[in-house]
């Protein structure tokens, strides 16, 4: 059981890492900063709770916040960029970050122990939810209370105008401008929700494995971040989820089982681009996800 | 309403506008027509901030608008269409419209959080005004992209008229219409005049310019080489001969 529960934490975690990059991947932008705001959010929620002794209640939300004010900062330069100027500009945003938490070194001492982020060998003893006993299900239904408030907010969102401006933004920049969406606006205001979507998902992510190190935030998992929902479509943020399912659950956990060793590798890919080919706008595409609203919602218009 | 003066745009060594001085008065329906690669459209492109120009200077009533990006121009109250159809095509036709509301006007009666999540009332009655004013109400949940060539040329028309523009600019809207549909396009541009929208219109197709506007400019190579009432450019020589060059009789 402990199983299926630590897989649900790891998919609901990579759900809000891949939400993240799906608000910015809206506005047409490909970024592969996502990774650096998610280390961001895990190393200061995972600090202020260890080091400092904070509810993890309000250690997540200042970590989101501390990621939103960077992705925001970073969402300016970045709008010079376009397609793959900007991926290798946020990549290297991405790789800066990470090589700032490899050598990051700041560590207090608790009782015989010393605490805290400690370069190459990164954070280990983040005890927050062991030291209140929490079990693995318990952590699990917290984590998955964040990824249902956070989809349901760009679940919203997508509903809203703001939604149909990111998108309007995303397809043709110079005809949202023309209808006087301001570009700059949207853009950094998407970098900064999106920044603020991985904070949150790093300080999840830090405190259920209860150690952080620089490998975990590199260009693997910036990757991944994009992979989920241009895989489940920028249509829904159902997409994303199953999506997530899709690849940690199916492919990473259960294929091996199924039939492990080399074959699996290749199945691996095969599959991935098998699903690219049937769907080639993600597996949740706009008329599946059109149909999924009429099943639960009136038209916003009607 | 509307006042270029000595207004160029180079790109490299070629001066698609070059000194061009040209004023619009408010209620006014003007044509802008010339040869191909006379600056029409790159004239259109200027005033609304789509590129920066070179010398010269725009003004909009009281406002310089000469440096202004295009969501500012949009704000201040001018719209424009494209000669080649810019729509959302994955937003639906309701949404094109939704999206295009940000006038200064605008964000006045709804306040900054109205504009973006809720006001929605006051947005719903302007979009179900254009979707009346272009014929589109049954298309409303249609993708935009799927719409036929001639309703995607009257929704990006409804689009700009919902910005509750005073000053709109239509760069060659009847290019590849029918005459049929030309003939509507003329109806609906002079209803805009009963609105008290100003109108500049570029475009090739003769039919429409000398039937709406009561005012035309030619340019050629950047520069205007003619102004008058249609019936005087239809008389004029230099016009006659930048369309036909030099001896046409006809």
């Amino acid at each position: 059981m402990d199983y299926l529960y630590g897989l649900a934490q790891t998919i609901g975690v990579h759900t809000i890492i891949g939400l993240s990059a799906y608000v910015v991947l809206q506005t047409g932008q490909v970024t592969m900063a996502q990774a650096a705001f998610y280390a961001v959010g895990a190393y200061v929620s995972a600090m202020l709770t260890t080091l400092w002794g904070l509810n993890i209640l309000i250690a997540i939300p200042v970590a989101a916040l501390v990621a939103m004010v960077l992705a925001g900062l970073a969402g300016f330069p970045a709008l010079r960029f376009k397609g793959l100027m900007l991926v290798v500009a946020t990549m290297a945003l991405g790789e800066a970050v990470r090589e700032f938490f490899f050598n990051f070194d700041y560590q207090i001492a608790k009782g015989d122990l010393k605490v805290g982020p400690a370069g190459a060998e990164g954070f280990r003893q983040i005890r927050y939810f062991y030291e209140r006993g929490w079990t693995t299900a318990e952590v699990a239904a917290f984590i998955w209370m964040f990824v249902i408030g956070i989809m349901a907010l760009l679940w919203w969102m997508d509903r809203s105008r703001i939604g149909a401006v990111l998108r309007a933004v995303g397809e043709d920049e110079l005809a949202a401008q023309s209808v006087g969406i301001n570009l700059t606006a949207v853009k950094v205001s998407a970098f900064a929700i999106g920044g603020a979507i991985a904070g949150v998902g790093g300080a999840l992510y830090a405190h259920y494995t209860t150690h952080v190190e620089h490998t975990a935030f590199g260009v693997l998992m910036a990757t991944f971040a994009i992979a989920y929902p241009i895989l489940g479509g920028l249509s829904s943020v159902f997409g994303t989820l199953i999506a997530v399912v899709f690849i940690q659950g199916l492919l990473i956990q259960w294929l091996p089982i199924l039939i492990g060793g080399e074959l699996r590798n290749l199945l691996f890919g095969l599959l991935i681009l098998l699903a690219m080919n049937l769907r080639p706008r993600g597996l949740i595409d706009p008329r599946v996800a059109r149909t999924l609203r009429g099943l639960f919602v009136r038209s916003p218009n009607a | 309403m509307l006042e270029l003066k000595g207004l160029s745009k180079h790109f490299g060594g070629v001066r698609a506008v070059d000194g061009l001085d040209f004023a619009v008065k408010k209620g006014e329906i003007v044509g802008l027509i010339g040869p191909n690669g006379s600056g029409k459209s790159t004239t259109v492109n200027l005033i609304c901030g789509v590129f920066p120009v070179t010398s010269g200077t725009i003004a909009f009533g009281a406002h310089d608008i000469t440096k202004a990006p295009p969501h500012q121009c949009l704000s201040l109250g001018i719209a424009r269409t494209f000669q080649n159809i810019r729509l959302f095509n994955e937003l639906t036709v309701w949404q094109n419209l939704w999206v295009a509301q940000n006038s200064a006007k605008h964000r006045k009666e709804r306040g900054f959080l109205g504009r973006w999540a809720g006001g929605r009332g006051q947005a719903r009655r302007s979009v179900e005004r254009y979707l009346e004013f272009s014929a589109l109400a049954a298309k409303r949940d249609e993708l935009a992209g799927n719409l036929s060539f001639g309703e995607q040329r009257r929704l990006e028309l409804a689009r700009a008229l919902a910005a509750e523009p005073d000053l709109l600019l239509l760069d060659e809207p009847a290019a590849g219409m029918n005459s049929e549909e030309v003939g509507q396009l003329a109806d609906r541009i002079r209803s805009l005049k009963g609105q008290g929208k100003t109108v500049v219109l570029v475009e090739h197709v003769m039919e429409l310019v000398m039937g709406v506007t009561e005012r035309i400019a030619v340019l050629n190579f950047g520069r205007k080489i003619a102004e008058g009432t249609p019936a005087e450019i239809q008389a004029n020589q230099a016009v006659r001969e930048a369309y036909l060059g030099t001896g046409a009789k006809i």
